[in-house]
This record gives C-alpha cells, structure tokens and sequence, in this order.
C-alpha cells in the first residue's frame, strides 16, 4: 500500500513542478475576450457561436491568446467558475451562449464589476441592473419568415407537380420547449410559408430538449409519418434533418447548413450571425465605451441571415421572392407579427389584451406595449422573443412534450 | 495430432506470475508506464493533430495548476468523484455491481434543489441545511435501497436496474424542471441565497473536509468493523456467508442504503455547496467515472483519493488543452485515455512477469 501511494504521489509531484514552471505570465496590459460555450462545435447552436467568434477575432484583428473560447460548460457552478477563471486569465469582456448560463453569469458579474458581461438569448438584464451584464439576441424571426417563404414556395412546387393537394400541405415543425423562443420561432417561420401558400397548416411536437439527436430524429420521424411534407426545427442536433434525408422530405435547417449531409433535401436555414454583435462588444470594451443592456441585431446588421439556398432542391424564382422580402424588410414595410396576417382562437385578431411573459419568471410586465399600430411588437422591450400565443394554422401536438 | 514431439517448441513469450515484487520494482514498473504515456501521447498528438507535444503537456499542467483557483477547482473535483467513488466501493466489495450512482447522486441533487425551491425560505437557514441534508441522504438510500430489495428478495440483475434507475431520476429531473422552471425553457435559476456557508472565505472547503472525513470512515468501516468484513464475506462467497450466519438480504439491503445514502450526501454537495439548482447534466457521468476510480484503487478508500486525483487531474488538463490550443475536446480525452491505458496495463507487468524466448538458435543447434 505504501508503495502504491508513494508511486501516486510522485505523479503529483511530477505535475505540480510542472505547473508551477507554466503558471507565470499572464500579460494583463492586453485586452482579452472569452467565450462560455454550453457544447462544441459538434452541436449547430454552438458551432454558430464559435464560428462568429472566430470570425469577429479575424475581422478585428485580435490574436489567439486574446480570444479565450472555452466549450463543454454545463448550465452549473462550472459556468461561473469558467467565468471566473476568464477574469483570472485577464479577459475584459465574457461572453456566455446558452440560456440556462445566465444566472452563473450575473453571479460573476456581481463579483467582478471591472470585468463585462454578456449572454445570449437571456431575459434579465433589463432586471437585474448590473451596469456590466447585458443581453443579446437578434430579429431572427425575420430570418425564419424568409426561410418560411423558401418552405411555401416548395409546398407550391410539389402541389403544382400533384404529389398533393392545396388542403393537404402540412409543414411538421420539431421544438424543443413551448418558450417563447421557440413559439416565436415556429409561428414567423409559418407566417412566412402562409405569405406564398395560403392554405398551409402546421403541426408542432416538442421534444422536452434543448439537444437530443435521437428524440429529434423520432418527432420528425412522427410528423412525417403524420402526413407533414415539409419539416423544419427548432432544436440543436442533426437529429431532424437526416431523418428528413433519409425519408427524403423537404427540410428547412436553423443555425447553419445541412446540405453536406442532407444534399437533396436541405433548402435553406436561418441563422443569427453573432459577428455584429461580437465585433459591437469588443469595440466598446476596447474603447470605454458602453455596450446595450439589450441588443437585438436584424437584418440591417447582418445579425440576422440566411445560408446559401441549396438551388437543385429549392423551388424555382425562390432567391428572387428572398430578395424581394428582404429588401422590404430593410425598408421596413414587411411586418412578420402583422396581427392583419394571422389570428388567434379561432378567429380572434392579436391586441393588447394579450400579455406575453415579458418578465423574467415568464410573466407579463405591466405597462408594456405589445401591440403598436396593428403590429405585435417583438422583441422591443427585451432582446429575448416573447411572442408566446398560439396561433389558428398550428396544431401542437403535445404541449406536455409526451407522445 | 501427428506432429513430431521430438524439437521442443518453446513460445516466444510466456508469461508467468509474480509471486512478490519489491515495491521499488513496481515503483520503477509504473513509472515506465506514465513515461511510456507521455511519450505515445506525444508521438499521436504529433501526428493527429501537428502541435508541439510539450505545449500540450503545458496546457494539461496549467490546466489543473495554473491559478489558485484552478487548485481548489482540482481539489474540489476530486472530492466529489471521490465521495461517489466511495459510495460504490462497499457495495462494489459485496460484488454488487451497483451502476447506479449517476441516478443515486442525481435524486440527491434533485432532493437538495427541491428544498430549496420548496420551502428554503420557510425555516431559518441553519435549520433548513440539517433537515436538507437528511432529506438528500433519505433519497438517496431510497434510491439505492429499490433495487437492493429487488435482488436480495427476487435476485433481479443489478446492473440493469440500477442503470434504469439512473434514468428515472433523469426524467424525473427533466419533469421538476419544466414545472418549476416559469418560463417553459426548461432549466431552473439557480438559488444562492441557500448556499452552504463558505468556511474560511473558501467556497470548497466544506465538501472538501466532508468528503475527506467520509473517506476516513469508510476505511475504518470497510477495515476494522464487523458489518466491513461481513461485506467481504458476501463478496467473497455468498454460501460461506450463508454457512457462517451471515444473513445475506439484511447485507445487500443495508450495504445498499450506505451506498446510496452516500451518493445522495453528494448530490447534495454538488447543489447546496455548488450550482444551487440542478439539472439533468449535473452529475455528467461522474457517477460512471467513479466505477473507474473505485477499481483502480482496488476498492482501498485511502488509494481512492490518488485515483480520484488523477483522473481529475487528467480531466482538467484536457479541458484547458482543447481551449488553448482550439483543439477538439476529442485530442484532451484521448490524451486522457493513453495514460489511463497504460496505468491500468503496467498493473499486467507489476502481476506477471514476462520471459521471452533466449537464445534459441544455439540450442537448436546443439
């Protein structure tokens, strides 16, 4: 036994001689940003993250010991202590990407008020004022009412050609949660389908997971056997879009292209480019200056977009209808929660007596304006969706994520 | 069958049992091992993935070393692998294949989060952290005591059980989230507010005496008392158990409790000393890890620390190498399996000894 402990010991010894020859040097006058990723690049939702990282550190010049990217960093104490170990490594400004970080962030925001903050897709930092945390999302249901148009001009192809009728095109949608992400997500993606194919309906499953390949795979799996033509997700994994190869239906992707493994039914995704925002931060950290508390990029900002439209299974005329949407987005006369476009109930139109969770615990804040001119508007008193009702054209199929 | 037996074949390599080995040989057997390890790793990462072996092994060092924190961040790491690593071992000793500590610690955590979510603010805090406390070993126990009962009464497999045991608890988690989680995103805030008190401005330290106290116990419980040689008794032979009086059901039950009681006291390290919410990642396959550190150790709760450490160690060096060198997280965990490789296989050289073929031309041709 003694010498099994002594052996052991000398592999400690081994490693703290060692650590103590690299723990020198940490050059403190330079600025440093870290990212707080939840997976890897193996997940779409993180590889669009490191993707922009990387991106907004070539476009800004930085090196790499300036961008600090550190993946695998569950929704726990790991998350502020990945944070913290950041700030002890000298970065200026934090980034964290996944929801359930936020609570850990503003932990070490608390803690370290010299150092910045910022988490996508979290509610409360117009809550919790913190002058160093901020929130961060994107218009990105503009993106996923353009990807819907992509959608509505196929069901038009495939009525067209006779694989069914006008009644029966059904778009199959796989969510995660019912948050209003999500909801916000599906219902614009919908209303752009509806824009071209007026007689589309839609039915939502939901898998209970923000990741799960193989629950991804068999909701999509559910819907087309359902008689869904069209699918589209929103959930992390490749789980929806090989089920849709393999079955050889029409698949819309989120955060970035499929179309290397979903080649012939791939048509196009909606991502939000993290870029513009990444490039925003790190400006204003190196500069002094002060970062929104909430920043929601669109369209104009290039936060929102769209990757390549695979042409071989797309309908025809489908880039000119996406340039045509776009360019009135930018102008601003393409409104995607128009209440004139679509109605809740059974034919009841959208107004203020609607209160969304626009609160942090999913609550309706009082006072705020939900509906301005007859538009919904999205987004405004937070950058989180909180467009959160179901609308008439969409079925959920199992609102307590059960079969 | 008609082979001539007339020219002696000896094999090339045979290989024999040590009957003792001096500790300074099997010192100098393992530290070859780790030498070897290093020097694989180095050639695989040389070629796999065309970086500097030694910036590498600089990473894993500053990984685990690098900063006070990382320290403590080490420390308390290989506290909580240890504390389940120590919840499985009597069980592991009875030959109980108990793969249900992910699931034990898991219900522990979720026991601790739904205290606090439930009625953390009704009772004043001290009072609220004992019966927290009771409650996340009372789970836990339940939670390894179902399938104790199911194999002393019904003999059902154990392993299967407890392995389907551990995805209830998951569901389970999934189930509390969604309900208390208002916003329907699926996770839980976190709630500091009912956080263990830090002893001496640390925040691990608490876990980290708790767990080494523990330790202690469970070397003199599995050493020195009756109920510890009863295990190994039970381990050992089930009918010589039964033949010498030993009431094998009441064993299994009890040793069952001890195992999940154990795993829920460190669920509850893992919320009430740690994230302060739960989620269905949180154990993160630590319950399965612990297996490893259990049996490298030789089911000894003293080697345990060392084991727990080491594969901590290696743990946190593989993180810092992917973020440093923006390697994919696969180049740390292979690094990581290479040296766990070869410290599980030079334990073949330190039991037997090796004989290879000498000189056989000259005998053949004398």
């Amino acid at each position: 036994m003694f010498k099994k402990i002594l052996s052991l010991l000398l592999v400690v010894v081994m490693c703290v001689s060692c650590a103590a020859l690299v723990a020198c040097g940490d050059g403190k006058d330079e600025f440093k940003i870290g990212f707080i990723c939840l997976h890897n690049d193996k997940s779409t939702y993180d590889k669009n993250f490191i993707d922009a990282a990387l991106a907004a550190q070539e476009a800004m010049g930085l090196t790499d010991e300036q961008v600090i990217i550190k993946t695998n960093i569950g929704e726990d104490d790991s998350c502020y202590q990945a944070a913290a170990d950041l700030v002890d490594q000298g970065c200026d400004i934090i980034f964290a990407n996944s929801f359930g970080h936020e609570s850990f962030i503003i932990q070490a925001a608390r803690e370290f008020p010299d150092v910045e903050f910022c988490h996508a897709t979290g509610t409360q930092a117009h809550v919790v004022n913190l002058p160093n945390f901020h929130n961060a999302f994107a218009d990105i249901y503009e993106g996923r009412y353009l990807a819907g148009i992509v959608a509505g001009m196929k069901l038009n192809q495939m009525i067209e050609a006779g694989e069914f009728t006008a009644e029966e095109a059904k778009i199959g949608y796989v969510g995660a949660f019912t948050y209003a992400e999500v909801i916000s997500g599906y219902t614009s993606f919908y209303l752009g389908a509806k824009s071209v194919c007026p007689s589309v309906t839609m039915d939502v499953r939901f898998t209970g997971y923000w990741f799960d390949i193989t629950e991804e795979k068999n909701a999509a799996e559910a819907l087309i056997d359902g008689g869904c033509k069209l699918i589209s997700q929103h959930a992390d994994s490749m789980g929806a879009p090989s089920a849709c190869e393999a079955a050889g239906i029409p698949n819309v992707s989120y955060n970035g292209s499929t179309q290397a493994t979903c080649p012939n039914t791939y048509l196009i995704s909606s991502r939000i480019d993290w870029t513009p925002y990444f490039k925003y931060i790190i400006d204003c950290a190196m500069n002094d200056k002060k970062i929104d508390t909430d920043w929601c990029g669109g369209i104009n900002e290039g936060s929102v977009a769209l990757t390549a439209l695979n042409e071989s299974a797309a309908a025809p005329g489908t880039q000119a209808a996406l340039d045509a949407a776009i360019a009135q987005f930018k102008a601003g006369t393409l409104k995607v929660f128009d209440t004139e476009n679509f109605t809740i109930n059974n034919g009841t139109k959208l107004d203020s007596t609607w209160k969304p969770g626009t609160g942090t615990d999913g609550a309706f804040v009082e006072g705020t304006v939900i509906v301005k001119d007859g538009i919904f508007c999205e987004s405004e008193y937070r950058s989180a969706p909180y467009f959160d009702c179901w609308i008439d054209g969409i079925t959920l199929l199992n609102k307590d994520f059960g079969d | 069958m008609s082979k001539p037996d007339t020219i002696k074949k000896e094999p090339l390599i045979h290989i024999t049992k040590r009957d003792a080995i001096s500790w300074q040989k099997s010192m100098l057997i393992r530290a070859i091992a780790i030498v070897c390890a290093l020097l694989f790793t180095a050639v695989i990462i040389t070629i796999l993935a065309k970086q500097n072996p030694f910036k590498v092994y600089a990473s894993m060092f500053s990984g685990a070393f690098g900063t006070p924190r990382r320290i403590w961040n080490l420390l308390n790491g290989t506290c909580i692998l240890l504390g389940i690593a120590l919840a499985v071992t009597p069980a592991f000793r009875m030959k109980f294949w108990n793969c249900g500590a992910e699931g034990q610690t898991l219900i522990g955590a979720l026991a601790a989060a739904a205290c606090m979510y439930l009625f953390g603010d009704k009772m004043p805090l001290p009072l609220f952290f004992v019966v927290m406390t009771l409650i996340c070993i009372v789970v836990g126990a339940i939670w390894g005591l179902i399938p104790a009962i199911f194999k002393a009464f019904f003999n059902t497999n154990e392993t299967l059980f407890t392995l389907m045991m551990n995805y209830i608890a998951m569901q389970l988690i999934s189930f509390f989230m969604l309900i208390w989680g208002k916003d329907g995103s699926g996770t839980l805030p976190n709630m500091p507010e009912f956080r263990f008190p830090k002893i001496a401005g640390n925040e691990f330290l608490l876990a980290i005496i708790a767990v080494l106290i523990v330790c202690g116990l469970m070397y003199v419980y599995l050493r020195y008392s009756k109920q510890g040689y009863e295990i190994s008794v039970v381990g050992e032979s089930e009918n010589t158990a039964k033949y010498i009086g030993i009431n094998v059901k009441k064993v299994i039950i009890r040793t069952m409790i001890i195992s999940g009681a154990l795993c829920g006291f460190v669920g509850l390290l893992l919320v009430a000393n740690g994230s302060c919410t739960v989620n269905t990642a949180i154990v993160d396959g630590r319950g399965f890890t612990a297996i490893m550190v259990s049996w490298l150790a030789k089911f000894n709760p003293l080697y345990m620390i060392l084991t727990a450490f080491l594969i901590i160690f290696l743990q946190c060096g593989a993180a810092q190498i992917s973020t440093d060198l923006r390697l994919d997280k696969s180049i740390g965990d292979i690094t990581t399996g290479i040296i766990l490789l070869f410290i599980i296989g030079c334990e073949f050289f330190i039991h037997y000894k090796v004989h290879f073929r000498k000189k056989t031309k000259e005998e053949h041709d004398a």
